[in-house]
């Protein structure tokens, strides 16, 4: 709590600190969410993309997930996973037309997918701020970066000007952007990749949100640079008490900075588990798949990656059986006869007919 | 209000590793792009010649304006050609003819500019609409657009001349207008392409108002075409206003020296006295010519897909 604080104004920080602990009309929302801790609750959530006339596609389907104050979810999957396309849902960000969006995205006991527009550009930035994935493309190129940390601390807050321009030099501190009282005079173009992705990160910071959701945050990033931009995100948001919700398609991100992680297959989550869990024991052939297609530390000089058979198909993945199926080493004939259900087994959810088997770890890591 | 951050030290190790590649400004690089350009050289030569030749034609010029002290020199058959005291000889009203195109020279440049500032200023706040307030607003305004654009330039301004009298000022408005609908629609598509850009959807994850994103963000990152374009209609709107004097819609006061006129005031000394024509349509031609290929140059500098 005290590192929440310290960059907010004094006043700002008190209320957004009662409103954390006690909320707004408290009683109503223990109704709603029984755990008082749960930050954002996504139930069911279904995403169906249709352009007249063609058939619609079904990106996210039965994607239930909880994210608890503080805490660091991982969603991970590979393109066309439905991981992105979840995130702009919460956020409310996906178009209006010809996409629907059905279930429940319960955001501090409010559903933000009922919220009137009005109510969602206060939640955004705010509560909930995201970080996408290119910053080449996510800054306005015309406008000098520290007009555009200004100018959404001023749309959460009631500062004056300069006080405004205090705190993005504190914030592109805090991202450890050397020099910051002359970059916030530069424009876009005149920063790398990475300090640009520092610059995004501290606009998302700027207003203390609760939640941050990070979309690819390295994927556009040199290797090098990606190591530096997850440390610093790993700091601020440990420092500020943020919950962090990492999309990624990389399991070595989420091993280092995830309490929890979601694997999503074509738009549905195959698996969960505490990130011990799933790193130890995977069950689902997909995480397993996942985990063997990353080079270890203890793996054989000279022994090839096993990559996962084939790719994401997007015909009629879960109507008639598992999607994953057609490139699952586990396959049995249920798998392709009717869509598994996602069972839920103490902290662990497992979407599979044939799961690996806890001593087939070693089996499987070969 | 100072407040002390700690950025902990795994944090500053890094910013010893401060990455240090830099870019080049976007009008900077523009104007580099440009100068490499030998089209755009030429055009900005001829571009500026034709202005300070505006600017100072009563420095330049040899003798005032709309003087017809030579008339006694111009006899039915025969307009005086190049003499010392005439560089390029008399017009048919016994005026200097170099004379009368400096002059003209700033006519056209006076008349094109407001007229092209009028366009710009009408078509950019139809673009906004268009633009920036969705759906409904979008189709009435580019309706209405459509409309204008579906009547040719020229007819257009030549009826908007017989609606407001004619004076230069409903000149320039008649020029002005019929440049309203390319910048409107110009504005408007980069305004919509610009919308579904990623810094669009990053302000507004950071809950910005639409008004602060489409003003601060898209607008002024939209603008690039539309200035182009407003050096390209320069050069239309040099033609147009010859057009509409030729067409003897222009400025009705015969004390102004204008191109077009000057080639009307030709046309029946033509056989006998061709560089009457030639040397006003040549001045159109060139001007014409210098702010296209200004505006072409500037275009292809700008446009990032075109960068070599």
């Amino acid at each position: 709590m005290k590192d929440f604080a310290r960059l907010s104004t004094p006043g700002s920080a008190d209320d957004d600190m009662t409103e954390l602990l006690q909320g707004p009309g408290g009683a109503d929302r223990g109704l709603e969410m029984p755990d008082e801790d749960v930050l954002l609750s996504v139930r069911d959530l279904r995403v169906v993309f249709g352009a007249r006339g063609r058939k619609p596609v079904t990106a996210v389907d039965e994607v239930s997930f909880d994210v608890r104050r503080g805490e660091h979810v991982g969603l991970v999957g590979e393109s066309g996973s439905g991981k992105s396309v979840t995130s702009l849902a919460v956020m409310g960000l996906l178009p209006k037309r010809g996409v629907r969006v059905d279930g429940r995205v319960l955001f501090a006991g409010d559903d933000l997918l009922q919220a009137s527009d009005n109510r969602l550009r206060d939640v955004r930035g705010k509560d909930i701020a995201m970080v996408f994935q290119d910053p080449m493309t996510s800054l306005n190129p015309v406008v000098p970066v520290g007009r555009q940390i200004t100018e959404v601390i001023h749309r959460h807050h009631d500062v004056s000007r300069s006080e405004a321009v205090d705190r993005a030099v504190q914030l592109l501190r805090r991202v450890s952007i050397p020099d910051a009282p002359r970059r916030i005079k530069e424009y876009p173009h005149q920063l790398s990749g990475g300090m640009r992705q520092r610059v995004l990160i501290a606009m998302a910071l700027a207003n203390e949100p609760r939640l941050l959701i990070a979309d690819e945050p390295t994927t556009a990033l040199d290797v090098t640079i990606q190591a530096q931009i997850l440390e610093i995100l790993k700091e601020v948001v440990a420092e500020s008490g943020t919950a962090l919700i990492m999309i990624t398609h990389d399991l070595g991100v989420v091993a280092g900075l995830c309490d929890s992680v979601h694997v999503m297959y074509s738009g549905r989550i195959v698996e969960s588990a505490r990130r011990r869990d799933l790193f130890g024991r995977p069950r689902h052939p997909y995480t397993g798949g996942l985990l063997n297609s990353i080079p270890r530390m203890d793996t054989p000089r000279g022994q090839a990656l096993e990559p996962i058979p084939g790719s994401p198909t997007d015909l009629l993945p879960w109507d008639e059986g598992c999607a994953f199926a057609p490139r699952c080493t586990n396959r049995v004939d249920e798998c392709t006869e009717s869509p598994p259900a996602l069972v839920v087994n103490g902290s662990r959810e497992l979407r599979c007919y044939n799961p690996l088997d806890a001593s087939d770890r070693e089996a499987v890591a070969r | 209000m100072t407040i002390p951050v700690d950025t902990g030290p795994g944090i500053a190790a890094f910013a010893g590793t401060a990455d240090t590649e830099q870019g080049d400004s976007l009008w900077r690089g523009a104007f580099r792009r440009l100068r490499r350009n030998p089209a755009a050289i030429i055009g900005a030569v001829i571009v500026l010649a034709f202005v300070t030749v505006a600017l100072l034609a009563p420095l330049l010029a040899p003798y005032r304006a709309a003087s017809t002290q030579w008339a006694d020199q111009v006899t039915p058959t025969t307009v005086p050609g190049p003499s010392p005291g005439h560089l390029l000889g008399l017009d048919r009203y016994g005026s200097d003819l170099y004379t009368q195109l400096l002059y003209g020279a700033r006519q056209s440049l006076i008349v094109g500019v407001v007229a092209t500032l009028i366009g710009l200023v009408a078509g950019l706040a139809l673009g906004i609409l268009a633009g920036g307030l969705g759906r409904a607003a979008d189709t009435v305004v580019m309706r209405f657009v459509d409309i204008m654009l579906s009547i040719p330039g020229l007819l257009l301004a030549v009826s908007v001349v017989a609606i407001l009298g004619q004076n230069q000022v409903s000149v320039m408005i008649a020029i002005g207008t019929a440049q309203v609908p390319i910048f409107a629609r110009l504005l408007r598509g980069s305004m919509l392409s610009q919308s579904k850009s990623d810094y669009v959807l990053a302000a507004t994850s950071l809950g910005l108002r639409r008004r602060t994103i489409v003003l601060g963000h898209v607008l002024p990152n939209s603008l690039g075409p539309t200035i182009v374009q407003a050096t390209l209609n320069l050069a239309t709107a040099i033609i147009e206003v010859a057009a509409l004097s030729f067409l003897g819609l222009g400025d009705p006061d015969p004390a102004v020296a204008e191109w077009g006129r000057m080639l009307v005031a030709a046309q029946d000394r033509f056989s006998q006295s061709p560089q009457l024509a030639f040397y006003p349509g040549f001045a159109i031609a060139l001007s014409a010519l210098g702010f296209t290929l200004l505006g072409e140059g500037l275009r292809e500098a700008l446009d990032p897909r075109q960068r070599r």
